[in-house]
């Protein structure tokens, strides 16, 4: 674990509103940074993907292309392609600057909740509720998927990518990691359903969320857990979490309205973010900043670790 | 589609590829026949001329005019432009297609004179030479053309002068007088005088003196291309038409040499004879100095009237094989000892090829009958004697007769006897590895074998003998069978007492081996017995004609299929159709490492031991794509497979994935409800494990567990410590289930009611018969819907036990657990998963319905659904109803919550499908009402403030 040095000072959370966002395009299900984190993507349910920037708040292109709603959105290193899955059980790769859709994939034989580009954008990894995880090629014109992930026995409740690996959390309480250069599959069973997985920055940790209101924090290569984090309510939503930028906090969100941090080493709570009154159903963490997206209902919320003076002459 | 780039390189592209399809392009329709065109390479379009001719338009419209029409070259002559005269070709006035290669003018690359060969030239030497002879003045024009012909030699000759080659000299390099000689001895084409010449030249040859090689006349390799034998010539011409000389015979079979020189001496010896024609019947010239005898004197010395020669011009008149070939010395010795002639470019073989020697086919034996009678093949080591019997004698009529004798009709004991060994100790049969009673059962069919057997001697006609080898057969087959048969026995019976009353109709009837339709036929045969009340109708139903262990199957698929598709099922039946696409596979494919048990885990994640309890890891095989596009190496080079490596495994049939009724729930629920439909069918050995699993929706605090490990011993105690508590007073344990039920993990203290609750998971059949059977629709919903019914009738049903009955069967698990292939318990499992998605309303809603109006629901649903397919109660969570009443009510909000959010966005497709199929118990069930429809259950329960929520989130 590489753990900061001996706390060069306390490390800056996310606690400012710098701005809030009115998406209008219904309940936001997902928001998310884009590779570099000047961008901000929303999924709507009113089927549309709209791409805004990050420091000024203003809607830079709309997406529409999706029968349902949108549930999740990847961009690529590059930020040249976006990916997004939805409930009318297609994949859409997009071509970021025209709006066009590049290729719509059909395979999913249900809502396809989680999406997620390779780190080089030539793999899409689609999780679904039909409990199978797709690898879609970007490269070739192939609609099929090059391999079908169906270990899962029941829906995909989230994905991530790594160099080499390939997290995934399903509904049937169990977390599997591909190790596709060890050519192996690691299961961890946690019990209750995942709602969110993700590695940590290092990539030695997985964070995963379920629905007992419990986030675990696993060692990745052993599977044993080094910090449980509980406190916020999460008993029947899809809500992520997430690792702060330099891997000091552990960010979920809440039923309760709250985004809450813990302390990822002392497992302690740090911060309980009051957001609103609704559930925080999306939360995304800025690469390297301490800048968070947190989304409720129909806007999208931007927080920064100062005030920004911009974002305070605004309210 | 190789669209990368790196591999594009490696590819050689071929014409012009395909236009890439758009992605929701309109596939483009095919032109058809009557409007497709035909163009020529420059894209002008082609004109047919008649549909049967098959012509080609040509020019413009078929005329040399063009578009402007025709315009005549005007003539024009000035004093700078003389007026040119047009040499006009036919070639002008051609189209260009007409010079290609299909064209009516095709032009080739052809070699000049210059470089033309002088092959072609002798050729046309011989044409001519032949044609000489017919002219009036034989072989002078040709004569005269050759003399005249312009000194001219081909280029290869030119060249070859230039090299210092000289006419008459052979081609290569010059050769010593030594390599010469060896040359002669491969040199077996030239005569032998020519050697002989060379031998004789050998003592004048200086030593440092090369020798241009010899001049080799090419072989000449005409092909063949008349119809005769080989050697035979045919009437030559100038022998037949011109030989006055050499009248007499004609020997149409000449030797190779004879044939060059008549072919060239000929003309040579032309000059001597007489020109003009000559020959029998013409008459002699008034130029003729010689008064031939013009008239046609035939003697029988003109004709061989000997076989064998006779007259020796070489000795082998008569014999149409050629002449020998000369050889060498040995070869030759050889060939002259060969009495026939020797066909040209053939010699006598070195080798004399041995003669192959021809055996007689084998004497049969006088009543050696061509037909095999196959014995079924038996080992008495797994199969009673008595069974042995009965199939040596169904071998038929034949091997009856005659005495058995072969070694292979002795047992061993017999064989032991005979070789004079000592008998072996222990058991000397397998009959006294058998339980007594199992020995009396096959005692007594023995006895009626034997019986018969007497009676086998007695009978004289076939056909009695066939009728009695038959039913000793089948006795055989039953003393077979029963050892299947002894756990189905009761299912058996069970079936005929849903069978046999008046309500089954044939018609409507599932048809659940309607891919086989033999297999069909048999089992429509069973059910209509089953119909007529008949006892044995299992056993007269199956074909006598398949192998003990197919059958043995195929009765228990047939039972259990029986007893599932009852004939108030068939209502369910007609509202389904046969899938379109049937599976003919005999095997399934299988990941081959599965999971472990849950509950280990699941008590480790209690524990929070995290670590080796939880995790586990398996094989898995990426796409070699995959691995190329994540840039790693793949880790299984050379694999092919992908994913987690598979294992076939057989699937008879779906039946095989299910399991029948436990005896002792069958004891139990059979006096409470004459047709248990619910509990019909079960897992008799997954119970155990299997039944304890809990919905995934339960937090694992609060569910109680069986533990499983011994380091868990103390949550267990808990856990039973709590159960104890709530332990309800109308169980009684009754010990004869618990011997049943005893496992070697639970034997510990456990209460009654404990049991019957298990038992009330148990009773679930497993998801494989209703995936299989349903697998393109929701599996979901329909198993969801009829859990609700058939725990309303669980709650009902007085869980009473019959110990009688349950004593009956003790006997038989262990037997069934043989038989029966242990279902596939990761496939429940993931079934499991799959229907417990929509499981906490469905339990809700039933339990709602069933505090309103038990009594009735039951009797009610028997009627619209009779036996649920999916069987009752999957109750999550162990624990008596009145506790889960309490429960409930805390739960209930918790629950509805949960699914609100699950559910939402799944929900219009539930509305409808709920809806359909509880339309009528709505009908009559009034108190159902609140059940139709789990939205609207559901927001009964829901606070307001959570409909807030919802709607805020919805928008």
């Amino acid at each position: 674990m590489a753990f900061p040095q001996p706390r060069p000072q306390a490390p800056q959370l996310p606690q400012h509103l710098l701005r809030t966002i009115e998406c209008q395009q219904g309940a936001v299900r997902a928001v998310r940074f884009n590779a570099d984190g000047n961008y901000v993507l929303t999924c709507g349910s009113d089927k549309s993907l709209k791409l805004w920037s990050a420091s000024r708040g203003t809607l830079l292109k709309t997406y529409t292309g999706h029968g349902y709603e949108v549930l999740d959105v990847d961009s690529s290193y590059d930020n040249s392609q976006l990916c997004t899955c939805s409930s009318d059980k297609t994949v859409i790769l997009w071509d970021v600057a025209s709006g066009q859709v590049t290729r719509k994939l059909r395979g999913h034989a249900g809502k396809v909740n989680c999406v997620q580009f390779n780190e080089e954008a030539t793999v899409m990894l689609s999780g679904s509720i039909d409990g199978t995880v797709r690898c879609w090629d970007t490269r070739s014109r192939r609609y099929e998927p090059i391999q079908i992930l169906d270990e899962a026995q029941d829906g995909i409740s989230s994905l991530k990518v790594s160099e080499h690996e390939l997290l995934i959390g399903s509904v049937d309480g169990r977390v599997r990691r591909y190790d596709l250069r060890m050519g192996q599959l690691h299961v961890d069973f946690i019990g209750s359903p995942i709602t969110c997985v993700c590695f940590s920055r290092d990539s030695q940790c997985t964070l995963s969320s379920s629905l007992d209101s419990t986030v675990r924090l696993l060692d990745k290569s052993s599977g044993e857990m080094l910090g449980e984090y509980s406190g916020h309510v999460n008993k029947g939503y899809k809500l992520d979490c997430c690792l702060s930028d330099k891997d000091t906090h552990v960010l979920s969100c809440s039923e309760d309205g709250h985004v809450y941090f813990w302390d990822l080493v002392e497992g302690s709570l740090t911060l309980k973010l009051p957001v609103g009154k609704a559930v925080v159903q999306s939360l995304s963490f800025h690469p390297t900043e301490p800048r968070l997206l947190t989304a409720m209902e129909g806007h999208v919320q931007v927080w920064g670790a100062e005030p920004e003076d911009a974002a305070v002459e605004d309210s | 589609m190789a669209s990368d780039e790196d591999s594009d390189e490696d590819f050689v592209t071929y014409g012009t590829p395909l236009e890439p399809l758009e992605e929701d392009e309109p596939v483009r329709k095919p032109v058809p026949v009557h409007e497709q065109t035909v163009k020529d390479e420059k894209g002008r379009y082609k004109r047919f001329h008649g549909a049967f001719t098959g012509g080609f338009s040509a020019g413009y419209f078929n005329t040399v005019g063009s578009q402007e029409g025709w315009t005549p070259s005007t003539f024009v002559s000035s004093r700078q432009q003389k007026a040119e005269k047009p040499n006009v070709r036919p070639e002008d006035f051609m189209d260009e297609e007409d010079f290609s290669e299909h064209g009516i003018a095709p032009r080739e690359i052809v070699t000049t004179d210059d470089f033309a060969s002088g092959k072609k030239d002798q050729l046309k030497d011989k044409a001519k030479a032949v044609s000489s002879l017919a002219a009036l003045i034989p072989g002078d024009t040709g004569l005269l053309e050759e003399l005249i012909a312009p000194a001219r030699s081909s280029i290869g000759v030119e060249l070859l002068r230039k090299m210092g080659w000289k006419d008459g000299q052979g081609v290569g390099p010059r050769l010593k007088r030594k390599q010469r000689k060896q040359n002669d001895v491969y040199g077996c084409a030239f005569p032998p005088n020519g050697s002989e010449e060379s031998e004789d030249d050998d003592e004048f040859a200086p030593e440092n003196v090369s020798f241009a090689p010899k001049d080799v006349v090419p072989v000449d390799f005409t092909p063949k291309v008349d119809s005769h034998g080989l050697g035979y010539r045919g009437l030559n011409p100038l022998q037949a038409l011109g030989g006055g000389s050499e009248t007499g015979h004609i020997n149409l079979f000449t030797l190779q040499s004879d044939r060059t020189t008549s072919l060239f001496g000929d003309r040579n010896s032309g000059q001597q004879r007489r020109g003009g024609i000559g020959g029998q019947a013409f008459g002699v010239g008034a130029m003729e100095e010689e008064d031939t005898d013009i008239y046609h004197k035939d003697s029988m010395s003109n004709y061989d009237n000997v076989l064998g020669g006779e007259e020796p011009g070489d000795g082998l008149y008569g014999w149409t094989a050629p002449q020998q070939y000369t050889r060498k010395k040995n070869d030759s010795k050889r060939d002259v000892a060969y009495l026939g002639r020797i066909l040209d470019g053939f010699t006598l073989a070195s080798q004399v090829t041995e003669i192959k020697t021809v055996y007689p086919p084998p004497d049969l034996p006088r009543d050696y009958r061509p037909v095999h009678y196959f014995r079924p093949v038996v080992d008495s080591s797994t199969v009673s004697p008595i069974v042995a019997q009965a199939l040596q004698a169904s071998r038929g009529h034949l091997s009856q007769d005659a005495p058995q004798q072969g070694r292979h009709s002795l047992d061993s004991s017999q064989r032991c006897d005979m070789l004079g060994e000592t008998p072996l100790q222990g058991p000397s049969s397998v009959f006294e590895l058998l339980g007594s009673k199992d020995r009396e059962r096959l005692n007594e069919i023995r006895r009626a074998a034997t019986e018969q057997n007497k009676s086998v001697e007695n009978l004289s006609s076939a056909v009695d003998r066939a009728a009695v080898v038959a039913s000793a057969k089948a006795a055989a087959l039953q003393a077979l069978s029963s050892r299947f048969q002894s756990i189905a026995s009761s299912e058996t019976q069970m079936a005929l007492k849903a069978w046999s009353g008046p309500t089954a109709d044939a018609s409507k009837t599932f048809k659940p081996f309607a891919e086989n339709p033999q297999k069909q036929a048999r089992y429509d045969l069973y059910i209509n017995k089953l119909k007529q009340g008949n006892k044995d109708a299992l056993e007269s139903s199956l074909d006598s004609s398949m192998t003990e262990w197919e059958r043995g199957r195929e009765r228990d698929e047939f039972v259990r299929a029986a007893l599932l598709y009852k004939p108030s099922n068939s209502s369910l039946s007609s509202r389904f159709t046969r899938s379109k696409h049937e599976d003919d596979t005999d095997s399934v494919e299988v990941t081959r490492d599965q999971e472990n048990d849950v509950d280990d885990k699941q008590a480790a994640v209690k524990m929070k031991m995290f670590g080796k309890l939880t995790r586990e890891t398996f094989e898995w095989h990426p796409d070699k794509l995959l691995c190329k596009r994540f840039n790693v190496p793949d880790p299984y080079p050379g694999s092919s497979t992908v994913g987690m490596p598979k294992v076939k495994r057989d699937k008879y049939s779906v039946f095989n994935f299910l399991t029948i009724t436990d005896s002792s729930q069958v004891s139990r629920v059979a006096p409470s409800a004459p047709k248990p439909p619910s509990s019909s069918s079960t897992l008799p050995h997954l119970t155990p494990e299997v039944s304890n699993k809990k919905s995934r929706w339960d937090i694992p605090g609060q569910e109680p567990k069986d533990p499983l490990s011994a380091f868990l011993s103390e949550t267990r105690s808990e856990v039973l410590a709590a159960k104890n508590q709530t332990d309800s007073p109308h169980a009684i344990a009754t010990p004869e289930v618990k011997v049943a039920q005893s496992d070697g993990k639970q034997t510990e203290q456990k209460t009654e009611e404990e049991k019957k609750e298990e038992d009330e998971e148990e009773v679930r059949p497993p998801m494989d018969l209703f995936k299989a059977i349903f697998a393109s629709s929701s599996d979901e919903k329909s198993s969801s819907s009829s859990e609700d019914d058939s725990e309303e009738e669980k709650e009902v049903a007085p869980p009473a036990s019959d110990p009688i009955q349950s004593s009956a069967e003790t006997l038989n698990p262990p037997v069934s657990a043989q038989i029966t292939p242990a279902p596939d318990i990761s496939r429940l499992t993931d079934l499991k998963h799959l229907t417990v998605q929509s499981m906490p309303s469905a339990e809700t809603t039933a339990q709602k319905s069933s505090h309103s109006a038990p009594a009735k629901s039951q009797g009610l649903d028997e009627e619209e659904f009779g036996p649920r397919l999916p069987p009752p109660g999957f109750i999550p969570s162990a624990c008596s109803p009145q506790l889960k009443k309490q429960k409930k009510k805390d739960k209930e909000k918790h629950k509805a919550k949960k699914h609100k959010k699950e559910k939402k966005k799944k929900k219009n497709k539930k509305h409808k499908h709920k809806g359909k199929q509880k339309k009528r118990v709505e009908e009559s069930n009034s108190s159902s009402d609140d059940t139709d429809s789990n939205s609207e259950d559901e927001n009964r329960v829901v606070s307001t403030s959570e409909l807030l929520q919802r709607s805020e989130l919805i928008f």
